[in-house]
């Protein structure tokens, strides 16, 4: 089984990756605004690369965000396009279950039952939500250790407000103040690599994922006008 | 790459609506448009964040039905085209990475195209091949200007644009001092026929001399327009009847209003029009659909000999329709494609018809 797998809720990425969760290549960009220009000539570079044709995918997963507006519709609309075009299954993720993902051996090493993945939401906040290391993880099983267990979330908020957890991820590294951040782990953003091995579990236990409908948590700046004001 | 008569598929999201458009050379074969126009109602404006979202959810619904109705699949398409800008930055994001994702499956060439002159090779839809000499006049929510075009495909130059705000942003804003809801456009023209457009002189912005200049010395805003000084007098005329405690006399000033609009518009558009060697107009955008404005652009334009088009309504708001129609007029021309590694440019400027591959 193949997967292509693409990612914008912080950084832009993709990665080619088989249903065992082996990843075949993957490409990524530190640069959080320039998602329209790189996303696509990366993807093709992929395809190209690994010499793998359309027709041989089996399906396509996107992370779903949360994740800043402009940037998480990036990656959506151009997985939706891919897949339309291809005539492909697409699969949503929520974003931070990629980290979660990457922060659970150490969790478990660390004897956390339960932690938190925070990311970067601008204006002084941040995307999160609480993970446990027990209970779903079918022990023995190839990959178990990248499905922690989504316990509350995703939410949006201050830092201030997040329960006082080991907290893994870029958004703990920004606020080590209110958040107990997990050293080594201060600059982690979601990746279509963890991503797909995320979905790759999940589909190879039959568990659910997600329709492609962005988290963007938070309502547009719009308001209702008041009552006019006067020019006199 | 036929280049005689190419089948073409165009995207447009710069702004509310979330348009795909399929042309085989100069034939319009599907036109499918999804506004998010009712979201922005209570707002009394387009809110960039929610028309961004709108083209998220229409797109590829959008997308199918427009391949569907032209009875084609992607894989028959020759080229595709996309607007990059100008346009809300956000909302020009959704399409253009839809669009570059098309191309990266189907491997055809993309060509990024630029909204305003888009508005303009729209016209071979509705006609064939435009005129020699040929100007356009744009007037929409979203922008108001007057373009020289001398070759719709790559040579094209900004006479005049608006300073501030856009005429359909005036209407709209007027519509909401007056009461009369969102968008303000249709609903001006309506009650302005109940109205006396003489009964306020209301001011028709940067028409001073020290603007006007001369044919010979032309001052700094001879073709531009300004309407926010407009809309201001506006809220104190009905200031004014409210604090006098009298009826506002709504269709008098929708009428006053709309009359000094159209006026400036067309008086500044024929006077560019006849000093730039321009003897065939265009009228584009969606306030083309104002009845007075067409009206008074007939009138004027017959009066110093210009030649007027102006593409049905459905064709003048933004659409996919007129980004094909442009994007099958650059590849006809020999135009190369555009790549996948361009940025959308909310600014982009009429000399560029469509950006060039980056190398
Ligand atoms: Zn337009």
């Amino acid at each position: 089984m193949l997967i292509l797998s693409v990612d914008t809720s912080a950084i832009a990425s993709a990665a080619l990756l088989t249903g065992e969760g082996q990843i075949l290549r993957a490409f990524a960009t530190e640069d959080t605004r320039t998602h329209a220009e790189v996303l696509a000539p990366g993807i093709r570079a992929l395809l190209d690369e690994a010499a793998v044709a359309p027709a041989e995918l089996d399906s396509l997963v996107v992370g779903v965000g949360p994740g800043p507006f402009t940037g998480l519709r990036s990656g959506i609309a151009t997985a939706r396009a891919l897949a339309f075009a291809w005539d492909k299954p697409l699969h949503g993720v929520m974003s931070l279950d990629a980290v979660a993902a990457q922060a659970a051996p150490a969790a478990r090493a660390a004897g956390q039952p339960e932690y938190i993945v925070a990311t970067d939401a601008r204006r002084k906040e941040v995307y999160w939500a609480r993970y446990g290391t027990a209970g779903s993880a079918v022990m023995g099983t190839a990959g178990d250790a990248v499905l922690p267990e989504l316990l509350d979330g995703p939410h949006v908020g201050p830092a201030s407000e997040v329960p006082p957890l080991p907290a893994y991820g870029r958004g703990a590294g920004l606020y080590p103040e209110q958040l107990a951040a997990v050293a080594g782990f201060e600059g982690v953003q979601p990746t279509a690599e963890a991503l797909g091995r995320t979905a790759a579990a999940r589909l190879a236990r039959g568990l659910p994922l997600l329709d492609t409908t962005p988290l963007y948590l938070r309502e547009s700046d719009a308001k209702v006008p008041g009552p006019r004001k006067r020019a006199l | 790459m036929n280049r005689e008569r190419p089948l073409v598929l165009g995207i447009e999201s710069s702004c509310d609506e979330t348009g795909v458009g399929i042309v085989r050379g100069d034939e319009l074969l599907a036109n499918t448009v999804s506004s998010s126009m009712d979201e922005h109602v209570r707002f009394g404006g387009v809110i960039p964040e929610i028309a961004s979202r709108a083209h998220l959810d229409a797109m590829i619904p959008t997308l199918r039905q427009a391949l569907d109705e032209a009875g084609v699949t992607l894989e028959d398409i020759d080229a595709l085209a996309v607007t990059s800008g100008p346009g809300l930055a956000g909302a020009l994001m959704v399409g253009v990475c839809a669009a570059k994702a098309l191309a990266v499956a189907t491997g055809k060439p993309l060509y990024a195209i630029n909204h305003l002159v888009a508005h303009v090779g729209v016209g071979v839809l509705d006609g064939g091949t435009l005129p020699q000499n040929l100007g356009a006049l744009l007037v929409s929510g979203g922008h108001t200007e007057i373009l020289r075009v001398k070759s719709l495909t790559d040579d094209v130059e900004l006479l005049g644009a608006t300073i501030d705000d856009a005429a359909g942003e005036a209407y709209d804003k007027v519509a909401r001092i007056l009461g009369l809801g969102y968008p303000g456009g249709p609903v001006i023209d309506r009650i302005a026929r109940e109205g006396n457009p003489k009964a306020i002189r209301f001011p028709r912005g940067l028409s001073q001399p020290k603007y006007m200049g001369t044919a010979e010395q032309p001052g700094p805003h001879r073709y531009d327009w300004s309407f926010s000084g407009l809309k201001t007098a506006v809220a104190r005329c009905v200031e004014g009847f409210e604090a006098a405690g009298q009826q506002v006399p709504v269709a008098d000033i929708a009428a006053s209003f709309q009359e000094a609009v159209v006026d400036v518009i067309t008086a500044k558009a024929m006077l560019a029009c006849t000093e730039n060697g321009i003897s065939n107009l265009l009228l584009g955008g969606g306030v083309a659909a104002n009845s007075r404005l067409r009206a008074l652009t007939e009138e004027r334009c017959a009066a110093h000999g210009i030649s007027l088009r102006v593409p049905p309504i459905r064709l003048c708001t933004d659409n996919g329709a007129m980004v094909a129609a442009l994007g099958a007029q650059v590849v006809m021309a020999g135009g190369e494609p555009s790549g996948i590694t361009f940025a959308p440019d909310s600014s982009m400027p009429v000399t560029s018809v469509h950006l060039p591959p980056v190398r």
